[in-house]
C-alpha cells in the first residue's frame, strides 16, 4: 500500500532525530532575483521541540530502509519498526513549500544504507541538485556522506551543498566494532579526508576566481554517542581535539544515548546523560574558542569532566595560582579564562577600559557573573582576598544554586 | 530657583525626535525633556513646547551625525528609537550630544551607564527582530500570496523587512503587526507600508489556498515527530519559545 506523505514524514522524521545537528550557520550561499532562500551565515531556530532543541531544518531520512545492523540505530535492519521510503519529488515539495512559509532553513538529509553506499549517496545528490538546479533553492542543505560511496559522489553532492557530515558514532574503534561490526573508523575518516581537501583546494581556487565552484562552504562535522560505551572524556575531546585539527571540521555534536535499543551489545542505561553531554559542549566551546589545550581540560589524572563544575571553573580551581587576573591590565586570552566571563563581556571589558579602570558594579553591568567570577579577578576597589579561603569553601560556592541546595540536603542527612 | 524645564512634545515619530534634537540645539536648551505629545501632562516646574515634526530639520540632524560618526551609528540609534521604551529619547540625546562634541568612542564606553541602558535596548530590539526572523509563519492565500500576522513586543516592523526580502524575492507576501495596526506588503521587488480600514487580527481561513492546510498539518506533525520524549525539558522549551508568541505559531496551535 502506499503511504500518505505525512505518514511518510513522521516515519522518517522520527528516525532522523537522533541526529543532534540542526545548525544551519555558516554557510554564505545568496539569493538570486528568481529564486528561493539565503543562507547568511548567521543560522535561524525557527521553533524549538518539547525538549527545548533547535528547530532549524527539516531533518528527514530518505529512507529508513537499512542493510546495516548498528545496535545504537532505530532504523537497523533487526529493528522490528514501520518502514518508509520518500521519493525524491516528496522530499523536494516538503522543502521548497516548508521554506516558503518560513518554518525552516534548509534541508537536512540522511538515509539508511540501501543497496550500496553509492546507490544510496546518488539518490541524495539528485535531490540537492534538483532543489538547486530545477527551483533555484539557495536556502540551506545539509548531506549525509555516506561512506564507502566514490569520490565522484562526494564531490557533487559539495557542489550543491552547504555542508556535509560523516558520523563516527562510537568514540573508539574498538567500540565501534562491537556495536556496529560492518563499520570501522577507517571507513567514516576516509571520505571526511577527501572533502577535506575538496574544500580546501575549492577555497584556494575561490581566492583565484570568483567563479569556481564552492564545494561544502559549510564545512564538515561529525556526530560521537556519549555513554553508550566505556570511553572516558579525555579519550573523547581527544578524538575531537584530532578531528579539528587533522580534519578541519566545523562542528563535532555529541549526543547523549537515549536508550533506543534493548541490544545485547549495549548497556543498560535507564536515563540520557545529559549533564555529561552539556559538559563535553562546553568544553568543547573551550577548545574552540578559549584558547583552550585539550590536555588543560581532561588528562590522564582528570579523566573526566567534573559533573558539578562546569569545565572552566573546574580547570580554575585546579590552576589558582594563576589567578587573580587583573582586568584592567590582564590581555584578552587571559581575561576570557576567569569563570563567570564570557566572550562578550571580555570583549566589552577590552574595549571599555580604554576610558577608564573599571570597577566592580560596571563589570557586573557589562555581563561577567559575579558569583564565579569574584574568587578569580581584581579590579579598581576589589583586591582579591577569597583566594585565600580554603578550596573547598570555593568549590562549594562555584556550584550552580541548585546543586549548592542539594549538597545541603544530602549533608543534613548525614548529620 | 528651580531652572525651569523645557518639555519637548513631539508626535512619536523618528522624524519628530530628531525635529526635536534640532530645536534643543537651536534655542540652547539645557534643561529639556523629550516625550511624546499623549504623555503625561507638566508639571509645575516645566514647560511645554510643541515641536512639529519636519523633514528639513531631521535631515539635517542626520546629516550632522553622518558628518561626526558614521551610517553605522544612525542605525543604532534609530534601533534604540524603535524601542519605545520610557525615557528613550534623553538618553539617545545624552549620545547625540557627545557624538556633536566630536567623543566618537563613546558608544563602546561600556563603563558609562547611559551606554550600557542603551546597549541593553539594543540588545532587546536584535532579540526581538530576530525571533520575528524565526517566527513568522507565512500562510498561502487563494491567489497565491502569502501573509502572517506577528506581535512583536516593539515596533520591528522597519527592521525585518530587508531579510524577507532578500529571502522571498519571487513572491508576493505580507507581514502584518497586529498589536500596532500596520504592516509590510511585498510584490514585484518593491515593499510598501500598509494599513486597513477594518482592524485585522486574524487570518480567516476562508482566505487560504487548497493547499495550505495541508501544509500546516505536515508541520505540525514533524514539530511533534523530531521531540525526543525521554529529553523532554519544558523550562527549556519555554525560555526558545515564550508562550506570549504561540498564538501565531502554527506548531503550537
Amino acid at each position: 500500500m502506499k503511504l500518505a506523505t505525512i505518514e511518510k514524514l513522521s516515519i522518517l522524521s522520527d528516525a532522523a532525530k537522533y541526529d543532534v545537528s540542526c545548525a544551519s550557520s555558516g554557510s554564505d550561499r545568496k539569493n538570486t532575483k528568481t529564486g528561493l532562500g539565503n543562507s547568511t551565515g548567521m543560522g535561524i531556530c525557527h521553533t524549538y521541540t518539547q525538549d527545548g532543541r533547535c528547530v532549524s531544518l527539516l531533518k528527514i531520512l530518505l529512507t529508513n530502509f537499512c542493510i546495516f545492523d548498528c545496535a545504537y540505530c532505530v532504523s537497523r535492519k533487526s529493528n522490528d519498526v514501520k518502514r518508509a521510503a520518500f521519493t525524491v519529488q516528496e522530499v523536494v515539495d516538503l522543502t521548497m513549500n516548508f521554506y516558503k512559509r518560513n518554518y525552516i532553513e534548509g534541508l537536512f538529509l540522511s538515509s539508511g544504507i540501501f543497496k550500496s553506499p553509492d546507490y544510496t549517496m546518488e539518490r541524495l545528490v539528485r535531490i540537492a541538485k534538483k532543489l538547486r538546479t530545477e527551483h533555484q533553492f539557495n536556502g540551506y542543505i545539509h548531506l549525509k556522506a555516506i561512506p564507502g560511496a566514490s569520490e565522484e559522489l562526494l564531490y557533487e553532492a559539495g557542489l550543491h551543498a552547504d555542508r556535509l557530515s560523516v558520523n563516527i558514532e562510537m568514540p573508539s574503534e574498538k567500540s565501534l566494532k562491537l556495536v556496529a561490526p560492518e563499520k570501522s573508523f577507517k571507513e567514516a575518516l576516509e571520505p571526511m579526508s577527501y572533502l577535506k581537501s575538496a574544500i580546501s583546494e575549492s577555497k584556494a581556487e575561490r581566492r583565484k576566481s570568483r567563479n569556481a565552484p564552492k564545494v561544502a562552504p559549510g564545512g564538515q562535522s561529525t556526530q560521537l554517542i556519549v555513554g553508550a560505551s566505556p570511553e572516558s572524556d579525555h579519550q573523547i575531546l581527544n578524538l575531537s581535539d584530532q578531528l579539528y585539527k587533522t580534519k578541519q571540521l566545523k562542528r563535532v555534536y555529541y549526543s547523549g544515548y537515549v536508550p533506543i535499543s534493548d541490544d545485547a551489545r549495549l548497556p543498560t542505561v535507564d536515563k540520557t546523560p545529559v549533564v555529561r553531554e552539556n559538559r563535553l559542549y562546553q568544553a568543547d566551546w573551550l577548545m574552540r574558542f578559549y584558547g583552550f589545550n585539550v590536555d588543560e581540560i581532561v588528562s590522564d589524572l582528570h579523566p573526566n569532566l567534573d559533573l558539578q563544575l562546569d569545565p572552566k571553573s573546574a580547570f580554575a580551581m585546579r590552576n589558582l595560582h594563576l589567578f587573580p587576573v587583573d582586568i584592567n591590565r590582564a590581555d584578552y586570552w587571559q581575561i576570557i579564562r576567569v569563570p563567570g566571563i564570557g566572550v562578550k563581556s571580555a570583549k566589552k571589558i577590552v574595549a571599555a577600559r580604554k576610558f577608564r579602570r573599571l570597577n566592580v558594579e560596571q563589570l557586573k553591568k557589562i555581563g561577567v557573573v559575579w558569583k564565579r567570577a569574584q574568587y578569580f579577578i581584581e579590579c579598581v576597589g576589589y583586591l582579591n582576598k577569597l583566594l585565600d579561603k580554603p578550596e573547598y569553601l570555593i568549590r562549594r560556592n562555584l556550584l550552580p544554586a541548585s546543586v549548592q541546595q542539594s549538597e545541603r540536603e544530602k549533608q543534613l542527612t548525614l548529620w | 530657583m528651580v531652572k525651569e524645564k523645557v518639555v519637548c512634545c513631539y508626535d512619536g515619530s523618528f522624524q519628530g525626535f530628531l525635529s526635536s534634537v534640532f530645536t534643543i540645539y537651536e534655542r540652547r536648551l539645557d534643561a529639556v525633556d523629550i516625550q511624546k505629545c499623549e504623555g503625561s501632562g507638566t508639571d509645575m516646574f516645566s514647560v511645554k513646547l510643541q515641536i512639529d515634526s519636519d523633514r528639513s530639520k531631521a535631515e539635517r540632524v542626520l546629516k550632522g551625525l553622518k558628518k561626526h560618526s558614521d551610517k553605522r551609528m544612525i542605525k543604532q540609534i534609530y534601533r534604540c528609537f524603535l524601542s519605545e521604551q520610557d525615557g528613550i529619547e534623553m538618553r539617545l540625546l545624552v549620545l547625540i550630544r557627545q557624538i556633536f562634541k566630536g567623543n566618537t568612542g563613546y558608544f563602546y564606553n561600556y563603563g558609562d551607564e547611559n551606554v550600557m541602558a542603551l546597549h541593553k535596548v539594543l540588545k532587546m530590539i536584535r532579540r526581538e527582530v530576530h525571533r520575528m526572523h524565526a517566527f513568522v509563519r507565512f500562510q498561502e492565500l487563494k491567489d497565491g500570496s502569502y501573509a502572517a500576522v506577528v506581535e512583536p513586543d516593539f515596533d520591528v516592523m522597519p527592521l525585518i523587512g530587508q531579510h524577507f526580502e532578500d529571502r522571498y524575492p519571487s513572491m508576493e507576501w505580507i507581514i502584518f503587526d497586529v498589536r500596532r495596526q500596520y504592516g509590510l506588503h511585498y510584490k514585484d521587488f518593491k515593499s510598501t507600508f500598509i494599513g486597513f480600514e477594518e482592524k485585522l487580527l486574524t487570518i480567516k481561513s476562508s482566505a487560504l489556498s487548497t493547499e495550505e492546510l495541508e501544509y500546516q498539518k505536515m508541520w505540525r506533525q514533524y514539530f511533534q515527530s523530531v521531540n525526543i520524549s525521554e529529553r523532554n525539558n519544558a523550562k527549556l522549551h519555554l525560555r526558545h519559545v515564550p508562550r506570549r508568541y504561540w498564538n501565531n505559531l502554527i506548531e503550537k496551535q
